[in-house]
C-alpha cells in the first residue's frame, strides 16, 4: 500500500515535471506562429466519453493559452454527439468510431459540412483473469466464434473454441451496446457493426468490467487500453493473430508501439473529433483544433492513450487547413 | 403454553426481526460511508474545492460541479416550490371529488414512480429544443422540477390532510372565506410538513445525473455559472465521470466528491428535521 502510494506519487511528479518541459519547449514555437490570448469566444464539444480524456486534457492546456475561450466538453457518448452535432447544436463532436452513413446522411440534411480528424489510437484489449493458464493467445477467427449473434446460447465452453482448453464454462465481460467501444469490436471481429450475442455481462462502466474479469477466472471480456494498463496486477492480456502475416507475425500482444505502427491489427481503432464548417469562422475554434492536434500526441499519451505517428498529425493538420480554408470561401 | 404466552412469543420475535431489518439498512449505509470516507476523507481540502476540473486527478477540483448542484438547488426550488404546494392545495381543499379529480390524482400518484431519465427526454424536447434553453442551467431545474413535482403535491396533501377538521370549522364559523381559511389556518399549520417534503425532494434531485445528461448538462466546464441561461455541470455527474477514468486516483477524487454532494444532502435533511420539530412546538391546538 505505502509502495503503491509512493509510486502514484512519483508518477504524478514525473508527469508534472515531464509537462512543464513540455510547455517550456512548447511555448516558443507557439509565440512564433502568434497565437494570441485575446481570442474569446466558445467551443461547444460533446460526445465520447472515451474521447472525453484527451479532450479535456486539450482544453485544460488552452485555458492557459486563450484564459478568454470558454470550451465545454459533454459526455454524451457518440451516438448522443453525433445527434446534437448533425443538428448543428454543437461545434465539434468526440467519436470513437468514425461517423455512419446515417449520420452524414442527417448531417447533410440539415447543411452541416464537416471535417473528420484522427486524434489518437485506442488499442482493443482482450483480457482474461490472470489465473487462466490455458489461454495463450486467440485468433480473430476464435474472436468471432465467440461473440457472433449465432453463438448465443450454443457455445458455452472454452473447448468449444479450440479443443484443448478446458472443459469450462466461458464467462464474456464488455462494454455496452451503446458504446463505441462495442460498435468497433463488433465491426472489426464479426464483421459488421453492433451485431454480437447479447448473453453476455454488458457494462458502461469499463471498471465494472475490469472488476468482472479480476474476480472470474473463466472470465473472458474486452475494453479500451487504458483500463488493460491500470489494471495489470489485476488481468492478463490475449495476443490476438489476425491470421495475416504482412502486418506483424502471428499473435500480437497490445502495447504502445504494436498499436502506433499498426500491428495489432484489427483491434486498434482511431479515435476521431468531427469539425462543424461554421465553427471554422471562429478564430478561437480553429485555433482550438490546431492546438488540438499540435499537444494530442503528449496529451493522449498522458491520460492512457496511443498518439498517431508524427507524420500522421501532420497530415491532419493539412486537412484541416484544406477544410478551413474551402469553408471560408 | 398458553395462549398469551404464545402471543408474547410471537410478540417478542416481531420485535426482533423488525430490528434486525433496520440493522441491514443502517449497516449497508455504515460500510458504504466507511469505505468513501475513508478513500475520499484525505483528498478533501480547500484546493478540491476551488479547482476547475483537469485531467491530473491530483490537480482535479470540484468547483464548478458544486456551484452548479448550488445554483440548480435553487432554481429547482424558485421552480417547483409554489407549482408543487398550489396543486397540492387545490386537489386537497378545491377540488370536487369528480372523475377529473380522480383522474388527475391517480396520474400524479403515477409520475412519481416514473424513472428519471424519461423526464430528462421530455426535458431535452421541451425545454432544450422546444424553448430553445439549450443545455442551460434552467432548462436542467426544470426538468429536475417536473421530476419532483409529483412528490411535493402528495407530501403537501398529506400535510394538509392532518391539520384537523376543526381548524377550518372553526375559521369558517369566524366568518372567514375559503381562500382566508387556507392562508391563514391550513398553510401555517401545515408548513413544516410541506418544508419537510419539499427538503426530501430536493434532495433527490440533487443526486440526479441522467436526466441532466440527456438535457445537455456537461462534465467539462471551466467556469461557474453567472446566469440561469449558462451552461453547467453538477456533482453527480463529476462523480459518474471520474468512478469510469482508468486511473486509480480518479476514484479517490470521485469518493471525495461523493462526501461533499452527501455533506450537502445530509445539511439539506438536517434543516428538514429541525424545520419539523420547530413546526411541531409552535403549533398546540
Amino acid at each position: 500500500m505505502l509502495n503503491f502510494k509512493l509510486s502514484t506519487k512519483l508518477n504524478v511528479a514525473v508527469l508534472i515535471g515531464a509537462t512543464m518541459m513540455f510547455s517550456a519547449c512548447g511555448g516558443g514555437s507557439e509565440e512564433g506562429s502568434g497565437s494570441g490570448s485575446d481570442l474569446s469566444g466558445s467551443i461547444q464539444i460533446d460526445g465520447s466519453s472515451t474521447v472525453y480524456p484527451i479532450t479535456e486534457a486539450v482544453a485544460e492546456e488552452f485555458r492557459s493559452e486563450a484564459p478568454d475561450v470558454r470550451v465545454t466538453v459533454g459526455v454524451s457518448g457518440t451516438g448522443g454527439g453525433m445527434k446534437k452535432f448533425t443538428r448543428g447544436e454543437i461545434d465539434i463532436v468526440d467519436a470513437s468510431r468514425p461517423m455512419k452513413p446515417a449520420e452524414a446522411e442527417l448531417a447533410k440534411e440539415h447543411g452541416i459540412t464537416f471535417s473528420e480528424l484522427k486524434v489518437a489510437y485506442d488499442g482493443l484489449t482482450v483480457v482474461i483473469n490472470p489465473e487462466n493458464t490455458w489461454v495463450k493467445d486467440i485468433t480473430t477467427e476464435e474472436l468471432k466464434k465467440i461473440w457472433e449473434p449465432a453463438a448465443q446460447g450454443t457455445l458455452k465452453r472454452w473447448n468449444q473454441i479450440r479443443s484443448e482448453w478446458p472443459n469450462e464454462e466461458i464467462h464474456l465481460y464488455g462494454p455496452g451496446v451503446e458504446s463505441g467501444t462495442y460498435d468497433y469490436f463488433t465491426e472489426a471481429v464479426v464483421g459488421e457493426s453492433g451485431a454480437s450475442r447479447g448473453d453476455y455481462t454488458a457494462s458502461e462502466d469499463d471498471n465494472v468490467l475490469v472488476q468482472g474479469v479480476a474476480t472470474d477466472i473463466n472470465a473472458l471480456g474486452f475494453f479500451g487500453f487504458a483500463y488493460y494498463e491500470e489494471n495489470q496486477n489485476k488481468l492478463k492480456v490475449v495476443p490476438v493473430d489476425d491470421l495475416n502475416d504482412s502486418n506483424g507475425k502471428g499473435a500480437i500482444t497490445p502495447s504502445l508501439e504494436t498499436v502506433k505502427d499498426g500491428s495489432y491489427a484489427p483491434l486498434s481503432r482511431p479515435l476521431f473529433i468531427y469539425v462543424n464548417s461554421k465553427a471554422t469562422a471562429s478564430p478561437a475554434a480553429v485555433e482550438f483544433v490546431n492546438f488540438y492536434l499540435d499537444n494530442a500526441a503528449e496529451l493522449s499519451q498522458e491520460v492512457g492513450y496511443i498518439p498517431l505517428p508524427a507524420e500522421m498529425y501532420k497530415e491532419q493538420k493539412q486537412k484541416f487547413e484544406q477544410f478551413v480554408k474551402s469553408a471560408q470561401k | 403454553m398458553t395462549n398469551s404466552e404464545k402471543n408474547r412469543l410471537k410478540d417478542k420475535a416481531f420485535q426482533v426481526f423488525g430490528v434486525f431489518c433496520t440493522f441491514i439498512g443502517l449497516v449497508v449505509l455504515a460500510v458504504f460511508l466507511f469505505d468513501i470516507i475513508l478513500e475520499g476523507a484525505r483528498r478533501i481540502d480547500w484546493d478540491f474545492l476551488v479547482s476547475l476540473p483537469s485531467r491530473r486527478a491530483a490537480r482535479a477540483g470540484i468547483l464548478t460541479a458544486w456551484v452548479g448542484t448550488l445554483w440548480i438547488l435553487v432554481l429547482t426550488t424558485i421552480i417547483a416550490f409554489p407549482l408543487g404546494v398550489a396543486a397540492g392545495v387545490y386537489l386537497e381543499e378545491y377540488a370536487r371529488k369528480s372523475k377529473m379529480a380522480n383522474f388527475l390524482e391517480i396520474n400524479i400518484a403515477n409520475l412519481a414512480g416514473v424513472p428519471s431519465i424519461i423526464y430528462g427526454l421530455l426535458g431535452l424536447e421541451i425545454f432544450v429544443r422546444q424553448m430553445n434553453l439549450g443545455g442551460s442551467l434552467l432548462a436542467g431545474a426544470l426538468t429536475l422540477s417536473l421530476l419532483i413535482l409529483p412528490i411535493i403535491i402528495v407530501t403537501t396533501r398529506e400535510a394538509i390532510k392532518s391539520v384537523p377538521r376543526s381548524v377550518r370549522d372553526g375559521s369558517y364559523a369566524l366568518g372567514a372565506s375559503k381562500w382566508q381559511t387556507v392562508w391563514n389556518q391550513v398553510l401555517p399549520a401545515s408548513f413544516g410538513g410541506i418544508l419537510t417534503g419539499i427538503i426530501l425532494a430536493l434532495s433527490r434531485a440533487v443526486g440526479e445525473a441522467a436526466p441532466l445528461i440527456v438535457i445537455g448538462a456537461l462534465a467539462y466546464v471551466p467556469f461557474t455559472p453567472s446566469s440561469p441561461l449558462d451552461e453547467f455541470t453538477v456533482l453527480p455527474i463529476q462523480i459518474f465521470n471520474w468512478t469510469s477514468r482508468p486511473q486509480a486516483e480518479f476514484q479517490t477524487n470521485a469518493a471525495a466528491a461523493i462526501i461533499v454532494l452527501l455533506i450537502i444532502t445530509f445539511m439539506l435533511n438536517g434543516i428538514a428535521v429541525y424545520l419539523r420539530n420547530r413546526q411541531q412546538k409552535k403549533i398546540k391546538w
